[in-house]
């Protein structure tokens, strides 16, 4: 009796799998994905492998693997998951295909802003942003009767008071780990200052008040912050927040969804999603997107089967099944709580990270330099004049400054 | 052994160092003197990204590389010299910074940075873990022969586990309020921050790789142990000699070969201290020549690498290590001559 339990629910499995409920249509072509790993692109590439044939890899070191695959010819991956920097390598090595005959055969859903163009051609269609906002505790800055933190003052401000008022020992978390997170929020402070980061003949501009002021900003809250802030990323500043241990931070929208998640979080409704601060110019935090590419390397049959895919992945069932999973791009997503401080700070006119490949060169030179400023090792002009020594020493090096 | 007999056994040893060491080795030397670069053209591209409900469009300058007839990305391989070596070390910054007195200006360059590390690392290692290996040799010697089992796993455990594991476990349990540092807190009632500075950092670097390898240096003395001369012992304890004494005069001389051959193998292992640098992410305090090599290699979000700097910096870890190894190779070559 149990080999027949067993071999029965076996069969029920099979079928199971084979049943593609979802899925509007069956998908006869093979086709595979390579993208990062975080919730929204499972929930994607779980809604593409319902029409079957489709398997993904979900690999949070796929900016390595991918100029490579996408090279080979036929190309390994036949659908690729990019954000604004990543997709630069496969544009210019020209592995990625215009997408613009399938977009009017299939994307009749997609809304306008969802394509990204690239001199007139839709290269990519995104499927969410994110951006770094200002999330804080409103129960603990509603106690201290404090106002919602516009600019970087009000938020030091705000710090110096929770610490006065003796609640918090280190108010500020921060992603400052050094790499990329530490040069992202110089990124971020220097956007926020109205500064550009590349002039003529992609020689760096950063030397300059603007970058001074931001680095000093950066300092500043660091004063605030647990002294190992250093080694500080996304997910440590998340627990930070989870634990009760912080009162603000400027932090990835995408872990919005984590305050609220009973299981982890210890401050469940208490923390707000705000506009990031104020800097001279404009929110202190730049808008990235996530989405999706099709390799030039294989046929056209391949990509129209691709495409029509990446659609069924990105309809509105999947959207409104995981709407708190990201700020989607979708007519089918209704922005929550969660939400309110990306939109806010694109309101308040936050830019796009500028992505290049000369600014993936500074964006490295950044990350290993910020550090000795931070440490008191450099102060910040020797510090900006340094960054920019090193970046032209690599942009050199990979033929982007000529010599 | 004929020849015949012998060139058969070595042969395929022989392929396979020329295959996997030889060639990548004379291939990263090449390198190094060559820059290979894609060429750029400049376009004014316009960009269009999504916002909330609207899109941002911009039109700017970029840098394209151009493409081939075959889609390929057209590239210039230049003979540069030692430009690269230049890049690396940074000869007049550092050399103005050492005729200026300024070892703190020296200290940030990152090259002279890694090297101070480095060589502090391998020099301040390398007589613990000859220290602490001995020690246990000597214990798991004395041990009676119903626990000795038990003792040589229990002393072998650090050296089995997978070196970054090791050391993120290290980081886990002193990281933030991990449970250590919550107890050395508690203990010493104020607030510890570990990886708030270099020198906590180094610290636990180094402790974490003596205790990781000092191991393997007792399993090696250990079996030296075995074949120290009884009688030598035995006359000696009969002479009135002391603990100290039998072990400075008999058993130290007796294990010396062996010494050196640990010390040879700890100072290539710890000269490419890597591990550590990533298990404690300890980039910005402290970094590792081996990491230096390691971050111009890794892409960069837009996939720009910088293959001839990592290929110069994997060169001069090479001289590096070849220059410590002098030393102990002189005393063995010296040895070697002095047995015939």
């Amino acid at each position: 009796m149990k080999l027949k339990t067993i071999l029965f629910a076996g069969a029920m499995s099979i079928a199971a799998s084979g049943a593609w409920a979802a899925c509007s249509y069956e998908n006869e072509v093979p086709l595979k994905s390579l993208s990062a790993g975080f919730e929204a692109w499972k929930a994607v590439t779980d809604a593409m492998a319902e029409c079957g044939n489709f398997s993904a890899s979900l690999d949070q070191e796929f900016r390595e693997k991918q100029p490579e695959a996408f090279a080979a010819d036929p190309s390994l991956y036949q659908i690729g998951g990019v954000a604004n920097e990543t997709m630069i390598p496969l544009l210019n090595a020209g592995t990625i295909r215009p997408l613009d005959d399938l977009v009017a055969k299939y994307g009749q859903d997609l809304l306008p802003n969802q394509l990204i163009k690239v001199d007139g051609k839709t290269m990519a269609i995104a499927m969410m942003v994110n951006a770094q906002h200002l999330m804080y505790r409103n129960d603990v800055l509603a106690e201290l009767g404090i106002d919602e933190p516009q600019t970087y003052a009000d938020v030091l401000a705000a710090a110096a008071k929770i610490k006065d008022a003796g609640v918090m020992d280190y108010p500020i978390g921060g992603t400052f780990k050094t790499g990329w997170n530490l040069a992202q929020e110089f990124v971020n402070m220097y956007m926020g200052e109205g500064g550009t980061f590349l002039g003529e003949g992609n020689m760096p501009t950063i030397n300059n008040e603007k970058g001074i002021t931001a680095l000093e900003t950066m300092k500043a809250m660091t004063e605030f912050m647990d002294p190992e802030y250093l080694v500080s990323d996304s997910t440590y500043v998340q627990q930070q927040f989870q634990q009760g241990k912080i009162a603000m931070a400027n932090l990835w929208a995408s872990r919005a969804a984590a305050m609220n998640d009973e299981a982890e979080s210890e401050v469940v409704g208490k923390v707000t999603m705000a506009s990031a601060p104020m800097g001279s110019t404009r929110p202190s935090t730049t808008i990235w997107w996530d989405g999706i590419v099709l390799a030039s390397n294989m046929s056209d049959e391949e990509a129209d089967a691709a495409f029509r895919l990446v659609m069924e992945g990105l309809d509105a069932d999947m959207v409104s099944a995981n709407n708190d999973a990201a700020v989607w791009l979708s007519p089918a997503y209704t922005p929550g709580e969660l939400a309110a401080g990306a939109a806010a700070s694109a309101a308040n006119g936050a830019g796009p990270y500028p992505a290049s490949a000369a600014m993936g060169v500074l964006h490295s030179a950044l990350g290993n330099g910020l550090a000795d400023y931070l440490t008191g090792a450099k102060d910040a002009e020797t510090t900006l004049a340094d960054i920019e020594a090193s970046y032209i020493t690599a942009a050199k090096e990979a033929g982007l400054i000529s010599n | 052994m004929n020849f015949r007999t012998f060139a058969a056994f070595v042969g395929p040893s022989v392929f396979m160092m020329l295959l996997f060491i030889a060639f990548p080795l004379l291939s990263v030397f090449k390198q190094s003197f060559y820059i290979t670069q894609p060429i750029y053209e400049t376009v004014e591209v316009e960009t269009c990204t999504p916002g909330f409900l609207t899109q941002t469009c911009v039109t700017e300058l970029k840098s394209q590389p151009v493409l081939d007839d075959e889609g390929e990305i057209v590239t210039r391989t230049e003979f540069v010299g030692l430009q690269s070596y230049r890049n690396v070390l940074e000869p007049e910054r550092a050399w103005r910074a050492v005729t200026e007195g300024n070892w703190s200006t020296l200290s940030t360059i990152d090259f002279w940075k890694a090297l101070r590390f480095t060589l502090t690392f391998t020099l301040i290692t390398l007589p613990l873990v000859l220290g602490c290996g001995l020690g246990i040799a000597l214990l798991i010697n004395s041990a009676a022969g119903a626990i000795r089992g038990p003792v040589i796993f229990v002393s072998l455990l650090p050296f089995i586990i997978t070196p970054v594991i090791g050391a993120l476990s290290i980081n886990w349990l002193f990281r933030g309020d991990g449970i250590l540092t919550a107890l050395l807190e508690w203990w010493l009632q104020r607030d510890i921050a570990l990886f708030a500075q270099a020198w906590t950092i180094e610290i636990l670097m180094m402790f974490y790789r003596v205790w990781h390898v000092a191991p393997f240096a007792a399993v090696v003395f250990y079996a030296g142990l075995q074949t120290v001369n009884q009688d030598s012992l035995e006359s000696a304890v009969i002479d009135g000699a002391t603990r100290w004494q039998r072990l400075k005069f008999i058993v130290i001389p007796h294990l010396m070969p062996l010494i050196i051959f640990v010390s040879m193998i700890h100072l290539m292992d710890a000269y490419r201290v890597f591990e550590e640098i990533i298990g404690f992410s300890s980039q910005a305090y402290v970094i590792s020549l081996q990491w230096l090599t390691f971050d111009y290699l890794v892409p960069d979000q837009a996939g720009n690498r910088s293959i001839s700097r990592a290929s110069a910096s994997a060169m001069l870890t090479m001289i590096g290590i070849v220059i410590l190894l002098i030393l102990p190779l002189r005393r063995t070559w010296r040895d070697h001559k002095g047995g015939h």
